[in-house]
């Protein structure tokens, strides 16, 4: 890596003074689990790196009847034994386990797990997050087997790598941060992560010197659940992810939420799916149908055919899973 | 006189028992010194930079803002002009006095390529180059007519991809000239032999080149000589006077240092209604990097099939040149061979077990086969578990069996032990080998202390030098023969020069005497004893020192080869999502004489979950675009972790027709059969077979007809 500024503030004011107005000048550390890789690999090449550990606003979990708030340097690990958190989110639960390493569950954290970057192959290769050459994706015509089948019309391939944020998305949460003057702003979770347009963009909607400092998660009485589909049962990626949540009145389901991971260059909020199975009994066939509708209007690349069928499965699955009747596989 | 041959079965005190490594606790508790943790006073880093395009000829390079880094000692570079026919190609390396600065200097370097055309596509035809090979026996005509009038054909394409070795330790040495000569810590599988791979970078002769490697990381055939970073490395140290580790990085590692090659093909086997095999007829494309490369000789084990066609065009590609990946040609020769076999018994509609034990007439050993099916069939419950291809029980989880037959030889290579029996009972042996991480050292001691009838504790093993009389590379399983029969031949010379000294003093006849338990006893009144001390003791002021080789004097053949096994899969498939578990795998292997029970296990252990791993998950992915390997890392190279190679078990067959044959390599052969079981118990599993390895989920969903998209 290169060699840089090592800032340690206390507070998130000071933090947030010591970052850099454009992008790469300077980055935030939380866990490192992404960040460190990234600097070694010289994707990442900051001139400062503004670390949080000290910074105890952003740390720890606490609910009262209505919402959890969960600090940005929460670690997996912490969300993990919480017991609202295991109350409440299953969906969160399985997502956080889902990350498979217990190094990274217990050293990476709640906001590096939204605010990490892509792993696309060509990113991590140094050719960029858009992965152009000579103002053509390397992505369409390169190996595209885990890249994005929805969202691709361009320029971005890459599928967001966040297992939180589906389940976070699907659970209605909040995410709060916080600028230069100390001007926080309330960012729906849905609505934090961007397809960027140019290299210059990122793929979250912070500022370059704003820092994520929580998490807002209501308390309802929302089935919830997440599925995921992995290679390999240690660390690895999910294929695909889903994440949804309903009201269920008997056997109906309302006010449903379905999100998909690892699918799009952002976590993909499926409305249509929701809305059919939405007033239906949950059965083994509105699941089926709510992931059939699910994969509607996906637009595979070469390679990523495949992801449209999991996407399939998963939603079935999740929805299942979310009514405490989950498949046994 | 003590006899060379192997003890009988009656004899023997260790050979054959369980022994933990010796080097063990020094491995767990990171004492162990490996290539990649010498570190010496003034030590300079090296850091490379590749080339990022699958072909181009350097038109400019310039490395003098490298140079002007603060800390950088010396740069190597390739000249303008150099082709570049692979992404990786090494054209610049830096050594500097930290690793960071080094890498900081590799950015300046500023590299001006002509940009040429490339390919990475393993498996168009169109894309073939050279002539083919053809094999066909008898005749083409006999082929064909062979097929023609055969009562069942059966057709199927197979293919497995390229993999690379992926060693724990990358690649590299260190290397410091002192004195005029130079020093090596290299991380090979040939100390013996590595020196001539550095004379000419180092500008002296192999008697002044002394090499060292105690342990290391895993070579699986990637680690012979110094390559080209080594080289690089010598001529740094040498340019600079001081020490110089030069460390492959992992992503130069996984796209330079060593690649299996791919195979992929159409296969036909013909057969009798009865399950008999007629005929085989095989069509290969085959690519191991630019020079193309040629598919193995098939079918595999089965080799007497009286009916043979076999065709294989290379295919060239841009990506980094093969290596001998642990059983070469093996792994890919069984996946295809005992898939398409399984596919015949399946259109047969005749159990694959039932179906291998019919055509075992066409292996080199029947008998062994026969005895391994049984015997892994009952390890796995073959019996109750067995259904035919596509499991009919409801729900998504399919399960299914699949089986294996593989081959190997393994007799041991040239190998000399130095060997020195101290008049305090002290023993010191030395052999130029090297241990894998196999348990070489151990086994070493386990043959002295058995000959000489004491403890393994009081041997002291000294491998990993050329300093000590030389033994071959370790490859082809070669290594476990080598040692265990010259460590044999030593340890038996100087326990007959002690037994000579012991005869007088007890008054006992030397053929009745017996070292065993630290003693050495009269065999018929084991009261007349005397301690191994004492016994040393006679000899006075000066130690003895004996020269073994693996081909003893007296003619004692000590070593074999020619092993087989057979492992079985039990696999479940998740045909809605194409995830693929391995429940269990069970191994029947034999390898002669067994030295060291738990550790020949473990290599057994190893091969299996080395299977998984490129049954599974393991996969060298080229970009067509840029013609970069694009996983060169441990993140998308993926290798299976604990949670994913399910119950293994292992039996090793021992005994009267095993045991008697000698010492024979176990190094290879358990992990050639994985890919073949698994991708049969794959098909068992969901009624298809799934051509390409690894298995993944978008191959198995494809092979399942569900890859597509909604509309
Ligand atoms: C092999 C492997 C498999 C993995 N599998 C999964 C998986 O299945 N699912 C999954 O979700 N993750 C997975 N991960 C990723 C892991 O979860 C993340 O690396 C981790 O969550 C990041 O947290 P961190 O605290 O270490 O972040 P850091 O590395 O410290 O930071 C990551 C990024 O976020 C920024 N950042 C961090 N905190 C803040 C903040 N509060 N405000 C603003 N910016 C911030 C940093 O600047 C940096 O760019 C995997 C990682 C590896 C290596």
């Amino acid at each position: 890596m290169n060699s840089f500024e090592y800032a340690n503030p206390n507070t998130v004011e000071e933090a947030v003074a010591l970052l850099a107005s454009e992008w790469d000048e300077t980055e935030v550390l939380a866990g490192g689990t992404d960040l460190v890789t990234s600097m070694k690999q010289w994707v990442a090449a900051p001139k400062r790196v503004v670390s949080l550990k000290n910074i105890k606003d952003l740390q720890g979990i606490e609910a009262d009847e209505k919402q959890v708030r969960i600090g940005a340097m929460a670690t997996l690990a912490e969300l993990i034994e919480n017991e609202h958190i295991q109350k409440h989110y299953p969906a969160l639960i399985t997502a956080a386990r889902g990350v498979g390493s217990s190094q990274i569950i217990n050293q990476g954290t709640v906001g590096g797990d939204l605010c990490q970057r892509p792993r696309c192959w060509y990113y991590r290769a140094g050719l960029g997050l858009l992965a152009q050459q000579n103002g053509k994706s390397l992505v369409k015509d390169g190996d595209n087997r885990y890249h994005a089948i929805f969202g691709n019309d361009g320029p971005a391939y890459f599928v967001n790598p966040s297992s939180l944020a589906p389940a976070l998305i699907a659970l209605g949460a909040t995410i709060t941060v916080q600028g230069p003057q100390g001007k926080s702003r309330e960012i729906k979770a849905g609505e934090f992560f961007q397809t960027p347009k140019s290299e210059s963009e990122r793929e979250y909607g912070l500022q370059p010197n704003e820092i994520l400092t929580h998490v807002t998660v209501p308390i309802s009485n929302l089935k919830n659940a997440t599925y995921e589909v992995r290679e390999r049962q240690g660390l690895d990626w999910p294929l695909v992810a889903a994440a949804v949540a309903f009201n269920l009145d008997g056997e109906t389901a309302s006010d449903v939420r379905v999100v998909l991971g690892h699918v799009a260059p952002v976590p993909w909020d499926v409305p249509s799916a929701a809305k059919a199975l939405d007033g239906k009994n949950v059965t083994e066939e509105s699941a089926a149908e709510c992931g059939e509708t699910a994969a509607t209007g996906a637009k595979p690349l070469s390679q990523n055919g495949y992801k449209a069928q999991l996407v399939r499965v998963a939603v079935k699955r999740a929805v299942l899973a979310a009514t405490g009747k989950p498949m046994e596989t | 006189m003590a006899s060379t041959a192997w003890p009988k079965p009656d004899q023997r005190q260790l050979l054959g028992k369980r022994f933990d490594r010796l080097d063990g606790p020094a491995k767990a508790s990171g004492t162990a010194k490996y290539t990649h943790d010498t570190n010496l006073p003034n030590m300079l880093f090296a850091k490379a930079l590749w080339a990022p395009h699958g072909a181009a000829k350097v038109s400019g390079i310039d490395v003098s803002a490298a140079k002007a880094v603060n800390g950088v000692a010396q740069v190597w570079s390739v000249e303008p002009g150099t082709e570049v026919n692979y992404a990786g190609t090494l054209v610049a390396v830096v050594a500097a006095s930290t690793e960071e600065i080094a890498r900081e200097a590799v950015n300046k370097i500023k590299v001006e390529y002509e940009v040429l055309p490339h390919n990475v596509d393993d498996r168009d035809p169109a894309k073939v180059s050279g002539e083919p090979s053809k094999k066909e026996v008898p005749d083409a005509a006999g082929v064909d007519e062979a097929f023609k009038s055969a009562e069942v054909v059966s057709e199927g394409y197979y293919g497995a991809s390229p993999i690379t070795h992926c060693c724990l330790e990358a690649h590299g040495q260190a290397a410091e000239f002192r004195g005029g000569d130079l020093y090596v810590w290299a991380t090979t599988q040939n100390v013996s032999g590595y020196a001539g791979s550095v004379t000419d970078a180092a500008g002296v002769p192999a008697s002044q080149v002394h090499v060292e490697c105690q342990y290391m990381g895993g070579g699986f055939g990637s680690k012979f000589g110094a390559d080209q970073w080594g080289q690089i490395c010598v001529q740094l140290a040498k340019q600079t006077g001081k020490p110089v580790k030069f460390m492959l990085d992992r992503d130069q590692e996984l796209m330079i240092a060593g690649a299996r090659p791919s195979v992929y093909g159409k296969v036909r086997v013909a057969a009798k209604k009865d399950g008999t095999v007629t005929g085989w007829d095989s069509d290969m494309l085959a690519s191991g990097g630019k020079g193309g490369g040629k598919a193995p000789d098939m079918p595999y084990v089965f080799t007497g099939v009286p009916v043979i066609r076999n065709v294989s065009r290379g295919v060239p590609v841009n990506r980094g040149s093969q290596r001998a990946w642990r059983a070469p040609g093996h792994p890919q020769n069984c996946l295809i061979t005992m898939s398409a076999l399984e596919d015949m018994a399946a259109k047969l509609g005749m159990d694959a077990l039932e179906f291998f034990m019919k055509n075992l007439q066409y292996t080199g050993r029947p008998d062994v086969y026969r005895d391994e099916l049984t015997k892994a069939a009952e390890m796995i419950d073959y019996g109750s578990k067995a259904h035919p291809r596509g499991d009919p029980t409801a729900g998504p989880i399919k399960r299914g069996l699949g089986m294996a037959l593989h081959q190997w030889g393994g007799g041991g290579h040239g190998s000399n032990c130095d060997l020195t029996v101290n008049p305090d009972g002290s023993v010191d042996a030395k052999i130029g080998t090297q241990d894998l991480g196999t348990g070489t050292r151990t086994v070493i001691g386990i043959v002295v202390a058995e000959t000489l009838g004491i403890p393994l504790e009081r041997v002291k093993v000294n491998i990993g030098s050329n300093a000590y009389p030389n033994d071959g590379a370790s490859g082809g399983s070669t290594t476990v023969g080598g040692v265990s029969s010259s460590a044999r031949d030593a340890a038996t010379q100087a326990l007959n020069i002690v037994l000579d000294k012991v005869t007088p003093e007890l008054g006992v006849p030397v053929d009745r005497l017996v070292a065993r338990d630290g003693k050495i006893f009269d065999a018929d009144n084991p009261s007349k004893s005397m301690t191994w001390e004492k016994a040393c003791s006679l000899l006075g002021q000066m130690p003895i020192n004996t020269k073994g080789s693996k081909d003893p004097k007296d003619g004692t053949k000590l070593t074999e080869s020619g092993v087989g096994g057979v492992q079985m899969a039990d696999v479940s498939v998740d045909i809605e999502t194409g995830v693929a578990r391995i429940n269990e795998m069970v191994a029947v292997q034999d390898c002669g004489l067994i030295v060291n029970l738990k550790t020949a296990e473990s290599q057994v252990y190893g091969g299996m979950i080395m299977g998984i791993t490129y049954a599974l998950y393991e996969e060298a992915i080229y970009d067509p675009v840029t013609g970069r390997m694009l996983n060169p890392d441990m993140e998308f190279y993926k290798l299976a972790g604990l949670a994913d190679v399910g119950k293994l078990k292992v039996h090793m067959m021992t005994g009267p027709g095993y045991d008697d044959r000698g010492v024979i390599g176990l190094g290879e052969p358990p992990v050639i059969s994985p890919g073949a079981a698994i991708s049969n118990a794959i098909a068992n599993a969901i009624g298809v077979r799934v051509p390409i390895m690894p298995f993944t989920p978008d191959r198995v969903l494809a092979a399942l007809g569900k890859g597509g998209a909604v509309a």
